[in-house]
Protein backbone atom coordinates (compact mmCIF):
# COMPACT_ATOMS: atom_id res chain seq x y z
CA UNK A 1 0.00 0.00 0.00
CA UNK A 2 1.43 3.46 -0.59
CA UNK A 3 -0.24 5.95 1.60
CA UNK A 4 0.72 9.20 0.32
CA UNK A 5 -1.08 7.63 -3.26
CA UNK A 6 -3.82 6.73 -1.42
CA UNK A 7 -4.30 9.65 0.64
CA UNK A 8 -4.50 12.15 -2.66
CA UNK A 9 -6.53 10.04 -4.21
CA UNK A 10 -9.46 9.65 -2.28
CA UNK A 11 -8.69 13.64 -1.32
CA UNK A 12 -9.60 14.02 -5.17
CA UNK A 13 -12.24 11.77 -5.12
CA UNK A 14 -13.77 13.52 -2.20
CA UNK A 15 -13.36 17.48 -4.03
CA UNK A 16 -15.40 15.73 -7.00
CA UNK A 17 -18.23 14.25 -4.73
CA UNK A 18 -18.54 17.45 -2.77
CA UNK A 19 -18.79 19.74 -6.06
CA UNK A 20 -21.37 17.35 -6.99
CA UNK A 21 -23.27 17.71 -3.42
CA UNK A 22 -23.22 21.75 -4.12
CA UNK A 23 -24.31 21.60 -7.55
CA UNK A 24 -27.60 19.07 -6.70
CA UNK A 25 -28.35 22.12 -3.77
CA UNK A 26 -29.05 24.60 -6.20
CA UNK A 27 -31.09 22.56 -8.56
CA UNK A 28 -34.46 23.25 -8.25
CA UNK A 29 -35.56 25.59 -11.40
CA UNK A 30 -39.02 26.29 -13.19
CA UNK A 31 -38.52 23.56 -15.94
CA UNK A 32 -40.26 20.01 -15.23
CA UNK A 33 -38.58 18.02 -12.64
CA UNK A 34 -37.75 15.22 -15.20
CA UNK A 35 -36.51 17.87 -17.75
CA UNK A 36 -34.22 18.71 -14.97
CA UNK A 37 -33.53 15.69 -13.02
CA UNK A 38 -32.85 13.92 -16.65
CA UNK A 39 -30.96 16.96 -18.71
CA UNK A 40 -30.43 19.10 -16.78
CA UNK A 41 -32.88 21.82 -17.92
CA UNK A 42 -30.95 21.82 -21.68
CA UNK A 43 -28.82 24.28 -20.23
CA UNK A 44 -24.99 22.69 -20.89
CA UNK A 45 -22.68 25.08 -21.68
CA UNK A 46 -20.08 24.05 -24.87
CA UNK A 47 -17.49 23.58 -22.46
CA UNK A 48 -19.34 21.10 -20.14
CA UNK A 49 -21.04 19.48 -22.92
CA UNK A 50 -17.67 19.08 -24.35
CA UNK A 51 -16.53 17.52 -21.39
CA UNK A 52 -19.64 15.75 -20.29
CA UNK A 53 -18.95 13.85 -23.77
CA UNK A 54 -15.40 13.03 -23.96
CA UNK A 55 -15.92 11.81 -20.17
CA UNK A 56 -18.78 9.67 -20.50
CA UNK A 57 -17.51 8.12 -23.74
CA UNK A 58 -13.76 7.77 -22.11
CA UNK A 59 -14.56 4.75 -19.79
CA UNK A 60 -12.89 1.89 -18.30
CA UNK A 61 -11.85 0.69 -21.27
CA UNK A 62 -10.09 3.29 -22.58
CA UNK A 63 -8.22 3.89 -19.09
CA UNK A 64 -7.55 0.91 -17.93
CA UNK A 65 -7.57 -2.47 -20.71
CA UNK A 66 -6.93 0.11 -23.79
CA UNK A 67 -3.68 0.78 -22.53
CA UNK A 68 -3.14 -2.67 -21.47
CA UNK A 69 -3.60 -3.81 -25.21
CA UNK A 70 -1.33 -1.47 -26.26
CA UNK A 71 1.22 -2.50 -23.62
CA UNK A 72 1.05 -5.81 -25.32
CA UNK A 73 0.48 -5.19 -28.73
CA UNK A 74 2.80 -1.72 -29.16
CA UNK A 75 2.04 1.26 -31.54
CA UNK A 76 -0.07 -0.79 -33.55
CA UNK A 77 -3.15 -0.60 -30.97
CA UNK A 78 -2.50 3.39 -30.69
CA UNK A 79 -2.85 3.96 -34.27
CA UNK A 80 -6.25 1.77 -33.79
CA UNK A 81 -7.23 4.30 -30.62
CA UNK A 82 -6.38 7.70 -32.16
CA UNK A 83 -9.59 6.60 -34.15
CA UNK A 84 -11.38 8.07 -31.13
CA UNK A 85 -10.56 11.29 -32.02
CA UNK A 86 -13.38 11.22 -34.58
CA UNK A 87 -16.11 10.83 -32.00
CA UNK A 88 -14.68 14.34 -30.56
CA UNK A 89 -16.19 15.98 -33.91
CA UNK A 90 -18.27 13.45 -35.68
CA UNK A 91 -21.31 12.94 -33.46
CA UNK A 92 -22.29 16.01 -32.54
CA UNK A 93 -22.20 17.01 -36.26
CA UNK A 94 -24.13 14.29 -37.07
CA UNK A 95 -26.97 14.40 -34.62
CA UNK A 96 -25.82 18.00 -35.10
CA UNK A 97 -28.66 21.19 -34.50
CA UNK A 98 -31.54 19.52 -36.30
CA UNK A 99 -31.60 16.50 -33.70
CA UNK A 100 -31.87 19.08 -31.27
CA UNK A 101 -34.56 22.04 -32.47
CA UNK A 102 -36.78 18.32 -32.75
CA UNK A 103 -35.68 16.80 -29.90
CA UNK A 104 -36.81 20.60 -28.10
CA UNK A 105 -39.95 20.23 -29.99
CA UNK A 106 -41.12 17.06 -28.90
CA UNK A 107 -39.98 17.69 -25.47
CA UNK A 108 -37.83 14.55 -25.50
CA UNK A 109 -35.50 14.04 -22.91
CA UNK A 110 -34.00 10.33 -23.33
CA UNK A 111 -33.16 9.05 -26.88
CA UNK A 112 -36.08 6.61 -26.16
CA UNK A 113 -38.57 9.35 -26.14
CA UNK A 114 -37.19 10.96 -29.02
CA UNK A 115 -37.68 7.69 -30.47
CA UNK A 116 -41.26 7.37 -29.35
CA UNK A 117 -42.16 10.49 -30.83
CA UNK A 118 -40.76 10.37 -33.91
CA UNK A 119 -41.99 6.52 -34.75
CA UNK A 120 -45.18 6.88 -33.02
CA UNK A 121 -44.91 3.36 -31.62
CA UNK A 122 -45.17 1.55 -28.88
CA UNK A 123 -43.35 -1.63 -30.48
CA UNK A 124 -40.11 1.25 -30.91
CA UNK A 125 -40.51 2.39 -27.50
CA UNK A 126 -40.55 -1.17 -25.23
CA UNK A 127 -37.82 -2.64 -27.98
CA UNK A 128 -35.22 -0.22 -27.43
CA UNK A 129 -36.51 0.33 -23.17
CA UNK A 130 -35.62 -3.36 -23.39
CA UNK A 131 -32.21 -3.59 -24.89
CA UNK A 132 -30.74 -0.34 -23.34
CA UNK A 133 -31.70 -1.50 -19.95
CA UNK A 134 -30.00 -4.89 -20.39
CA UNK A 135 -27.06 -4.15 -21.99
CA UNK A 136 -25.91 -1.00 -20.52
CA UNK A 137 -26.81 -2.93 -17.11
CA UNK A 138 -24.02 -5.25 -17.89
CA UNK A 139 -21.74 -2.05 -19.30
CA UNK A 140 -22.40 -0.91 -15.87
CA UNK A 141 -21.81 -4.00 -13.53
CA UNK A 142 -18.29 -4.29 -15.92
CA UNK A 143 -17.58 -0.87 -14.96
CA UNK A 144 -18.10 -1.25 -11.18
CA UNK A 145 -15.47 -3.94 -11.31
CA UNK A 146 -13.01 -2.42 -13.03
CA UNK A 147 -12.98 0.22 -10.41
CA UNK A 148 -13.08 -2.28 -7.61
CA UNK A 149 -9.86 -3.56 -9.28
CA UNK A 150 -7.89 -0.33 -9.98
CA UNK A 151 -8.78 1.04 -6.18
CA UNK A 152 -7.61 -2.15 -4.58
CA UNK A 153 -4.34 -2.14 -6.38
CA UNK A 154 -3.51 1.43 -5.50
CA UNK A 155 -4.65 1.06 -1.85
CA UNK A 156 -4.32 -2.67 -1.19
CA UNK A 157 -7.70 -2.48 0.33
CA UNK A 158 -9.92 -5.56 -0.26
CA UNK A 159 -11.67 -5.56 -3.44
CA UNK A 160 -14.87 -5.49 -1.44
CA UNK A 161 -14.44 -2.25 0.72
CA UNK A 162 -12.69 -0.88 -2.47
CA UNK A 163 -16.02 -1.21 -4.37
CA UNK A 164 -18.25 -0.07 -1.18
CA UNK A 165 -16.22 3.55 -1.20
CA UNK A 166 -16.93 3.53 -4.75
CA UNK A 167 -20.31 2.49 -4.59
CA UNK A 168 -21.30 4.91 -2.21
CA UNK A 169 -19.77 8.17 -3.17
CA UNK A 170 -21.21 7.41 -7.07
CA UNK A 171 -24.89 6.48 -5.81
CA UNK A 172 -25.13 9.66 -3.28
CA UNK A 173 -24.23 12.71 -6.02
CA UNK A 174 -26.27 10.65 -8.56
CA UNK A 175 -29.61 10.08 -6.86
CA UNK A 176 -29.30 13.20 -5.42
CA UNK A 177 -27.76 15.70 -7.88
CA UNK A 178 -29.54 13.85 -11.11
CA UNK A 179 -28.02 15.12 -14.41
CA UNK A 180 -26.54 18.41 -13.43
CA UNK A 181 -24.54 16.88 -10.67
CA UNK A 182 -23.25 14.29 -13.31
CA UNK A 183 -22.41 16.82 -15.87
CA UNK A 184 -20.57 18.92 -13.50
CA UNK A 185 -18.10 16.53 -12.05
CA UNK A 186 -18.01 14.86 -15.13
CA UNK A 187 -16.23 18.25 -16.37
CA UNK A 188 -14.17 18.35 -12.99
CA UNK A 189 -12.73 14.12 -14.16
CA UNK A 190 -12.71 15.67 -17.83
CA UNK A 191 -10.19 17.92 -16.74
CA UNK A 192 -8.17 15.21 -14.30
CA UNK A 193 -7.57 13.09 -17.22
CA UNK A 194 -6.51 15.86 -19.71
CA UNK A 195 -3.99 17.01 -17.10
CA UNK A 196 -3.53 13.63 -15.54
CA UNK A 197 -1.95 11.70 -18.79
CA UNK A 198 -0.01 14.75 -19.63
CA UNK A 199 1.75 14.19 -16.44
CA UNK A 200 2.03 10.60 -16.87
CA UNK A 201 3.58 10.63 -20.54
CA UNK A 202 6.18 13.26 -19.38
CA UNK A 203 7.15 11.52 -16.47
CA UNK A 204 7.26 8.22 -18.06
CA UNK A 205 8.94 9.70 -21.45
CA UNK A 206 11.65 10.84 -19.04
CA UNK A 207 12.17 7.92 -16.88
CA UNK A 208 12.62 5.82 -20.07
CA UNK A 209 15.43 8.20 -20.99
CA UNK A 210 13.40 9.47 -23.79
CA UNK A 211 11.30 8.84 -26.93
CA UNK A 212 14.22 7.53 -29.08
CA UNK A 213 15.47 5.19 -26.40
CA UNK A 214 12.45 4.07 -26.11
CA UNK A 215 11.50 3.06 -29.32
CA UNK A 216 15.09 1.52 -29.09
CA UNK A 217 14.23 -0.36 -26.54
CA UNK A 218 10.93 -1.28 -28.08
CA UNK A 219 12.52 -2.24 -31.38
CA UNK A 220 15.25 -4.57 -30.48
CA UNK A 221 12.44 -6.31 -27.85
CA UNK A 222 10.66 -6.99 -30.81
CA UNK A 223 10.41 -4.76 -34.13
CA UNK A 224 6.75 -5.73 -34.47
CA UNK A 225 5.82 -3.65 -31.55
CA UNK A 226 6.74 -0.38 -33.58
CA UNK A 227 4.99 -1.19 -36.77
CA UNK A 228 1.21 -0.70 -37.71
CA UNK A 229 0.40 -4.62 -37.79
CA UNK A 230 0.87 -5.77 -33.75
CA UNK A 231 3.04 -7.58 -32.21
CA UNK A 232 2.47 -10.97 -33.99
CA UNK A 233 1.72 -9.10 -37.22
CA UNK A 234 -1.56 -9.67 -36.99
CA UNK A 235 -3.65 -6.45 -37.09
CA UNK A 236 -4.63 -6.61 -40.60
CA UNK A 237 -5.66 -2.86 -41.77
CA UNK A 238 -8.76 -4.18 -43.17
CA UNK A 239 -9.65 -5.04 -39.28
CA UNK A 240 -8.16 -1.97 -38.03
CA UNK A 241 -9.75 -0.06 -40.11
CA UNK A 242 -13.04 -1.82 -39.80
CA UNK A 243 -12.78 -0.24 -36.06
CA UNK A 244 -13.56 3.61 -37.58
CA UNK A 245 -17.45 1.76 -37.34
CA UNK A 246 -17.11 0.61 -34.05
CA UNK A 247 -15.55 3.33 -31.55
CA UNK A 248 -15.80 6.03 -34.48
CA UNK A 249 -18.64 6.54 -36.42
CA UNK A 250 -20.87 4.33 -34.47
CA UNK A 251 -20.97 5.75 -31.48
CA UNK A 252 -23.24 8.66 -32.58
CA UNK A 253 -26.21 5.64 -31.51
CA UNK A 254 -25.19 4.85 -28.14
CA UNK A 255 -28.24 6.18 -25.76
CA UNK A 256 -25.45 8.05 -23.30
CA UNK A 257 -24.11 9.91 -26.19
CA UNK A 258 -27.36 10.79 -27.99
CA UNK A 259 -29.26 12.51 -24.74
CA UNK A 260 -26.00 14.68 -24.20
CA UNK A 261 -26.76 15.46 -27.81
CA UNK A 262 -30.40 17.32 -26.81
CA UNK A 263 -28.82 18.88 -23.37
CA UNK A 264 -27.39 22.02 -24.74
CA UNK A 265 -28.09 25.06 -24.31
CA UNK A 266 -27.53 27.08 -27.79
CA UNK A 267 -25.77 26.84 -31.08
CA UNK A 268 -22.67 29.03 -29.59
CA UNK A 269 -22.37 26.51 -26.82
CA UNK A 270 -22.28 23.32 -29.84
CA UNK A 271 -19.78 25.17 -31.53
CA UNK A 272 -17.68 25.84 -28.62
CA UNK A 273 -18.28 21.46 -27.65
CA UNK A 274 -17.13 20.42 -31.32
CA UNK A 275 -13.72 22.63 -30.48
CA UNK A 276 -12.79 21.73 -27.24
CA UNK A 277 -14.50 17.88 -27.38
CA UNK A 278 -12.02 17.26 -29.99
CA UNK A 279 -9.03 18.37 -28.29
CA UNK A 280 -10.09 16.27 -25.26
CA UNK A 281 -10.92 12.91 -26.91
CA UNK A 282 -7.34 13.62 -28.91
CA UNK A 283 -5.62 14.19 -26.56
CA UNK A 284 -6.93 11.97 -23.88
CA UNK A 285 -6.66 8.76 -26.41
CA UNK A 286 -3.23 9.45 -27.69
CA UNK A 287 -1.38 10.01 -24.79
CA UNK A 288 -3.18 6.82 -22.43
CA UNK A 289 -2.70 4.47 -25.47
CA UNK A 290 1.08 6.23 -25.69
CA UNK A 291 1.83 5.31 -22.18
CA UNK A 292 0.38 1.89 -21.73
CA UNK A 293 3.53 1.12 -24.77
CA UNK A 294 5.72 3.20 -23.35
CA UNK A 295 5.54 1.58 -19.64
CA UNK A 296 6.58 -1.39 -21.44
CA UNK A 297 10.67 -1.34 -21.36
CA UNK A 298 9.99 0.16 -18.04
CA UNK A 299 8.37 -2.46 -16.66
CA UNK A 300 8.58 -5.31 -18.87
CA UNK A 301 7.03 -8.23 -17.00
CA UNK A 302 3.42 -6.91 -15.84
CA UNK A 303 1.52 -10.28 -16.48
CA UNK A 304 -2.20 -8.73 -15.92
CA UNK A 305 -2.32 -5.86 -18.85
CA UNK A 306 -5.12 -4.35 -16.90
CA UNK A 307 -2.99 -2.74 -14.27
CA UNK A 308 0.19 -1.67 -16.49
CA UNK A 309 -1.47 2.01 -15.49
CA UNK A 310 -1.64 1.89 -11.85
CA UNK A 311 1.50 -0.20 -11.86
CA UNK A 312 3.98 2.12 -14.09
CA UNK A 313 2.39 5.62 -12.04
CA UNK A 314 3.40 4.57 -8.63
CA UNK A 315 6.77 3.80 -10.58
CA UNK A 316 7.41 7.02 -12.32
CA UNK A 317 5.73 9.55 -10.04
CA UNK A 318 6.11 10.04 -6.62
CA UNK A 319 3.17 8.78 -4.53
CA UNK A 320 1.05 11.52 -3.59
CA UNK A 321 1.57 12.80 -7.28
CA UNK A 322 0.54 9.40 -8.68
CA UNK A 323 -2.61 9.19 -6.58
CA UNK A 324 -3.82 12.56 -8.23
CA UNK A 325 -2.81 11.32 -11.91
CA UNK A 326 -4.25 7.65 -10.81
CA UNK A 327 -7.98 10.15 -9.98
CA UNK A 328 -8.34 10.16 -13.47
CA UNK A 329 -8.85 6.24 -14.82
CA UNK A 330 -11.17 6.71 -11.66
CA UNK A 331 -12.95 9.83 -12.79
CA UNK A 332 -13.08 7.68 -15.94
CA UNK A 333 -15.14 4.66 -14.62
CA UNK A 334 -17.04 7.32 -12.70
CA UNK A 335 -18.58 9.22 -14.87
CA UNK A 336 -19.38 6.33 -17.36
CA UNK A 337 -21.19 4.60 -14.12
CA UNK A 338 -23.01 8.03 -13.13
CA UNK A 339 -24.00 8.46 -16.95
CA UNK A 340 -25.15 5.10 -17.59
CA UNK A 341 -27.15 5.07 -14.22
CA UNK A 342 -29.07 7.48 -15.33
CA UNK A 343 -29.70 6.41 -18.18
CA UNK A 344 -31.01 3.30 -17.34
CA UNK A 345 -32.85 4.79 -14.30
CA UNK A 346 -34.94 7.49 -17.14
CA UNK A 347 -35.40 4.32 -19.11
CA UNK A 348 -37.55 2.93 -16.66
CA UNK A 349 -39.33 5.78 -15.21
CA UNK A 350 -39.48 7.78 -18.12
CA UNK A 351 -39.86 5.51 -21.19
CA UNK A 352 -41.61 2.56 -19.57
CA UNK A 353 -43.46 4.07 -16.26
CA UNK A 354 -44.71 7.64 -17.01
CA UNK A 355 -45.70 6.31 -20.92
CA UNK A 356 -47.70 2.73 -20.06
CA UNK A 357 -48.05 2.23 -16.08
CA UNK A 358 -48.77 5.97 -14.86
CA UNK A 359 -49.44 8.76 -17.13
CA UNK A 360 -50.28 11.29 -14.79
CA UNK A 361 -48.69 10.49 -11.52
CA UNK A 362 -47.93 13.87 -9.74
CA UNK A 363 -44.48 15.51 -9.75
CA UNK A 364 -43.53 14.55 -6.79
CA UNK A 365 -44.40 10.90 -6.95
CA UNK A 366 -42.42 11.14 -10.20
CA UNK A 367 -39.05 13.39 -7.95
CA UNK A 368 -39.69 9.94 -5.52
CA UNK A 369 -39.67 7.08 -8.06
CA UNK A 370 -36.74 8.62 -10.15
CA UNK A 371 -34.42 9.24 -6.88
CA UNK A 372 -35.44 5.40 -5.33
CA UNK A 373 -34.95 3.75 -9.09
CA UNK A 374 -31.52 5.36 -9.57
CA UNK A 375 -30.71 4.17 -6.18
CA UNK A 376 -32.67 0.46 -6.19
CA UNK A 377 -30.54 -0.10 -9.89
CA UNK A 378 -27.29 1.29 -8.29
CA UNK A 379 -27.59 -1.26 -5.57
CA UNK A 380 -28.27 -4.24 -7.56
CA UNK A 381 -25.76 -3.16 -9.56
CA UNK A 382 -23.58 -3.51 -6.78
CA UNK A 383 -24.92 -6.85 -5.70
CA UNK A 384 -23.51 -8.15 -9.04
CA UNK A 385 -20.33 -6.42 -8.94
CA UNK A 386 -19.62 -8.37 -5.74
CA UNK A 387 -19.62 -11.70 -7.55
CA UNK A 388 -20.27 -11.23 -10.79
CA UNK A 389 -22.08 -13.78 -13.00
CA UNK A 390 -20.47 -14.95 -16.31
CA UNK A 391 -23.70 -13.64 -18.07
CA UNK A 392 -22.94 -10.24 -17.09
CA UNK A 393 -19.06 -10.36 -18.11
CA UNK A 394 -20.33 -12.02 -21.59
CA UNK A 395 -22.99 -9.31 -22.09
CA UNK A 396 -21.03 -6.69 -21.86
CA UNK A 397 -18.87 -7.83 -24.27
CA UNK A 398 -21.75 -6.91 -27.26
CA UNK A 399 -22.53 -4.05 -25.43
CA UNK A 400 -21.32 -1.23 -27.61
CA UNK A 401 -21.49 -2.82 -30.97
CA UNK A 402 -25.08 -4.15 -30.23
CA UNK A 403 -26.34 -1.03 -29.15
CA UNK A 404 -24.57 1.15 -32.37
CA UNK A 405 -26.24 -1.86 -34.30
CA UNK A 406 -29.62 -1.63 -32.99
CA UNK A 407 -30.07 2.46 -33.31
CA UNK A 408 -27.59 4.02 -35.42
CA UNK A 409 -30.65 4.27 -38.44
CA UNK A 410 -33.69 4.57 -36.47
CA UNK A 411 -31.58 7.37 -34.83
CA UNK A 412 -29.85 9.30 -38.01
CA UNK A 413 -32.71 7.94 -40.55
CA UNK A 414 -35.02 9.42 -37.95
CA UNK A 415 -33.79 12.94 -38.26
CA UNK A 416 -32.52 12.89 -42.02
CA UNK A 417 -34.85 10.46 -43.76
CA UNK A 418 -38.54 11.90 -43.29
CA UNK A 419 -40.24 8.77 -45.20
CA UNK A 420 -38.70 6.35 -42.76
CA UNK A 421 -41.18 4.83 -40.75
CA UNK A 422 -41.99 2.35 -37.61
CA UNK A 423 -41.90 -0.62 -39.20
CA UNK A 424 -38.24 0.60 -40.57
CA UNK A 425 -37.33 1.28 -37.10
CA UNK A 426 -38.19 -2.21 -35.42
CA UNK A 427 -36.95 -3.70 -38.07
CA UNK A 428 -33.33 -1.95 -37.69
CA UNK A 429 -33.23 -2.74 -34.16
CA UNK A 430 -34.23 -6.63 -34.04
CA UNK A 431 -32.11 -7.05 -37.49
CA UNK A 432 -28.98 -5.39 -36.28
CA UNK A 433 -29.00 -6.43 -32.85
CA UNK A 434 -29.51 -10.15 -33.87
CA UNK A 435 -26.83 -10.46 -36.02
CA UNK A 436 -24.14 -8.71 -34.28
CA UNK A 437 -24.83 -11.76 -31.24
CA UNK A 438 -25.30 -14.00 -33.57
CA UNK A 439 -21.65 -12.52 -35.85
CA UNK A 440 -20.09 -12.41 -32.61
CA UNK A 441 -20.85 -15.57 -31.60
CA UNK A 442 -20.15 -17.61 -34.85
CA UNK A 443 -18.74 -15.96 -37.49
CA UNK A 444 -16.89 -12.66 -35.31
CA UNK A 445 -14.75 -11.16 -38.55
CA UNK A 446 -16.78 -11.47 -41.52
CA UNK A 447 -14.85 -10.20 -44.69
CA UNK A 448 -12.08 -9.58 -42.11
CA UNK A 449 -13.30 -6.67 -40.65
CA UNK A 450 -15.13 -6.16 -36.87
CA UNK A 451 -18.42 -7.57 -36.88
CA UNK A 452 -20.53 -4.25 -36.41
CA UNK A 453 -19.70 -3.19 -39.92
CA UNK A 454 -21.70 -6.40 -41.50
CA UNK A 455 -24.54 -5.75 -39.10
CA UNK A 456 -24.61 -1.95 -39.60
CA UNK A 457 -25.18 -2.44 -43.15
CA UNK A 458 -28.15 -5.47 -42.51
CA UNK A 459 -29.57 -3.23 -40.66
CA UNK A 460 -29.77 -0.40 -43.21
CA UNK A 461 -31.15 -2.76 -45.47
CA UNK A 462 -33.71 -4.04 -42.84
CA UNK A 463 -34.89 -0.48 -42.31
CA UNK A 464 -34.96 0.82 -45.80
CA UNK A 465 -36.88 -2.52 -46.99
CA UNK A 466 -39.05 -2.28 -44.39
CA UNK A 467 -39.82 1.27 -44.54
CA UNK A 468 -40.99 0.64 -48.16
CA UNK A 469 -42.87 -2.25 -47.82
CA UNK A 470 -45.02 -1.25 -45.31
CA UNK A 471 -46.29 1.88 -45.93
CA UNK A 472 -47.29 3.74 -43.05
CA UNK A 473 -50.72 5.41 -42.49
CA UNK A 474 -49.97 8.03 -39.99
CA UNK A 475 -48.65 10.80 -41.76
CA UNK A 476 -44.69 11.47 -40.55
CA UNK A 477 -44.36 14.38 -37.82
CA UNK A 478 -44.63 17.68 -39.02
CA UNK A 479 -41.62 18.75 -37.79
CA UNK A 480 -39.55 17.03 -40.36
CA UNK A 481 -40.85 18.25 -43.25
CA UNK B 1 -44.22 31.61 -41.91
CA UNK B 2 -43.13 29.14 -38.94
CA UNK B 3 -42.27 26.66 -41.65
CA UNK B 4 -39.65 29.08 -44.00
CA UNK B 5 -37.64 29.53 -41.25
CA UNK B 6 -37.85 25.68 -39.84
CA UNK B 7 -36.32 24.87 -43.64
CA UNK B 8 -33.74 27.40 -43.61
CA UNK B 9 -32.53 26.04 -39.99
CA UNK B 10 -32.26 22.64 -40.91
CA UNK B 11 -30.43 23.44 -44.53
CA UNK B 12 -28.01 25.03 -41.89
CA UNK B 13 -28.17 21.52 -39.77
CA UNK B 14 -27.88 19.65 -43.03
CA UNK B 15 -24.89 21.35 -44.47
CA UNK B 16 -22.99 21.24 -41.49
CA UNK B 17 -23.80 17.60 -41.30
CA UNK B 18 -22.35 16.88 -44.61
CA UNK B 19 -19.24 18.76 -43.42
CA UNK B 20 -19.33 16.41 -40.60
CA UNK B 21 -19.18 13.37 -42.81
CA UNK B 22 -16.33 14.97 -45.12
CA UNK B 23 -14.47 15.84 -41.95
CA UNK B 24 -14.28 12.18 -40.86
CA UNK B 25 -13.41 10.84 -44.44
CA UNK B 26 -10.49 13.06 -44.50
CA UNK B 27 -9.38 11.94 -40.98
CA UNK B 28 -9.95 8.40 -42.65
CA UNK B 29 -7.50 8.76 -45.55
CA UNK B 30 -4.79 10.25 -43.99
CA UNK B 31 -4.52 8.41 -41.10
CA UNK B 32 -4.88 5.31 -43.25
CA UNK B 33 -2.58 6.77 -45.89
CA UNK B 34 0.46 7.64 -43.35
CA UNK B 35 0.03 4.63 -41.48
CA UNK B 36 0.10 1.95 -43.95
CA UNK B 37 1.91 4.09 -46.81
CA UNK B 38 4.82 4.44 -44.37
CA UNK B 39 4.43 1.84 -42.22
CA UNK B 40 4.51 -1.17 -44.14
CA UNK B 41 8.52 -1.21 -44.52
CA UNK B 42 10.81 -3.33 -42.61
CA UNK B 43 11.42 -1.77 -39.09
CA UNK B 44 14.88 -1.34 -39.51
CA UNK B 45 14.18 0.88 -42.81
CA UNK B 46 11.66 3.22 -40.76
CA UNK B 47 12.52 6.55 -40.85
CA UNK B 48 12.38 8.53 -37.31
CA UNK B 49 10.84 11.92 -36.03
CA UNK B 50 11.03 13.22 -32.98
CA UNK B 51 12.04 10.18 -31.86
CA UNK B 52 8.55 8.33 -33.46
CA UNK B 53 8.92 5.83 -36.75
CA UNK B 54 7.42 8.50 -39.33
CA UNK B 55 4.32 6.35 -40.19
CA UNK B 56 3.65 7.37 -36.20
CA UNK B 57 3.98 10.47 -36.51
CA UNK B 58 2.20 11.59 -39.68
CA UNK B 59 -1.28 9.30 -39.32
CA UNK B 60 -1.50 9.72 -35.04
CA UNK B 61 0.18 12.69 -34.07
CA UNK B 62 -0.14 15.39 -36.92
CA UNK B 63 -3.16 13.64 -37.65
CA UNK B 64 -5.11 14.44 -34.31
CA UNK B 65 -3.43 18.18 -34.37
CA UNK B 66 -4.51 18.67 -37.78
CA UNK B 67 -8.06 17.45 -36.92
CA UNK B 68 -7.81 19.73 -34.09
CA UNK B 69 -7.17 22.89 -36.63
CA UNK B 70 -10.08 21.69 -39.04
CA UNK B 71 -12.55 21.42 -37.02
CA UNK B 72 -11.73 24.85 -35.13
CA UNK B 73 -11.96 26.23 -38.47
CA UNK B 74 -15.18 24.90 -39.94
CA UNK B 75 -16.46 25.71 -36.78
CA UNK B 76 -15.28 29.31 -36.79
CA UNK B 77 -15.97 29.90 -40.34
CA UNK B 78 -18.73 27.59 -41.56
CA UNK B 79 -21.23 27.00 -38.83
CA UNK B 80 -24.01 29.49 -37.85
CA UNK B 81 -25.69 30.22 -34.66
CA UNK B 82 -29.42 30.92 -34.41
CA UNK B 83 -31.88 29.65 -32.12
CA UNK B 84 -33.09 26.40 -31.45
CA UNK B 85 -36.44 27.01 -29.61
CA UNK B 86 -38.73 27.67 -32.49
CA UNK B 87 -40.94 30.57 -30.39
CA UNK B 88 -38.10 32.23 -30.04
CA UNK B 89 -36.55 31.75 -33.66
CA UNK B 90 -40.17 33.07 -35.33
CA UNK B 91 -39.62 36.49 -32.87
CA UNK B 92 -36.19 37.09 -34.01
Amino acid sequence: MNLAATITLFGALALIFLAGLLVSRRNQSNTSFMEDYYLGGRRLGGFVLAMTMSATYGSASSFIGGPGVAYNEGLGWVLLSVIQVATGYFTLMILGKRFAITAKKYKAITMVDFLKHRYQSKWVVLLSSFSIVIFLFSTMAAQWIGAGRLIESITGLSYHSALLIFVVTVLIYVTVGGFRAVTLTDSIQGSIMVVGTIILLIAIIISGGGISAIMNDLQAENPNLITPYGADGTLSPMYVSSFWILVGVGVVALPQIVVRAMSYQNTSAFHRALIIGTIVVGVIMLNMHLIGVFARPILPDIEVADTVIPLVALEVLPGWLAGIVLAAPLAAIMSTVDSLLLLVSSTIVKDIYSNYIQPKAPVKRIRKISMTVTAVLGLIVYLIAIHPPDLIIWLNLYTIGGLEAAFIWPVVMGIYWKKGNKYGAIAAIITGMISYIAFQAFYPQPFGMHSVVSSIVLSLIAYVLATYSVKDKQTVSDSLT
Amino acid sequence: MMKHHLDKRFKMANREAIIGICLVLFNFIWWFTFAYGLGSKEPDQYTFILGFPAWFFYSCIVGVILMIVLVSIVVRFFFKDFSLDDKEYDQL
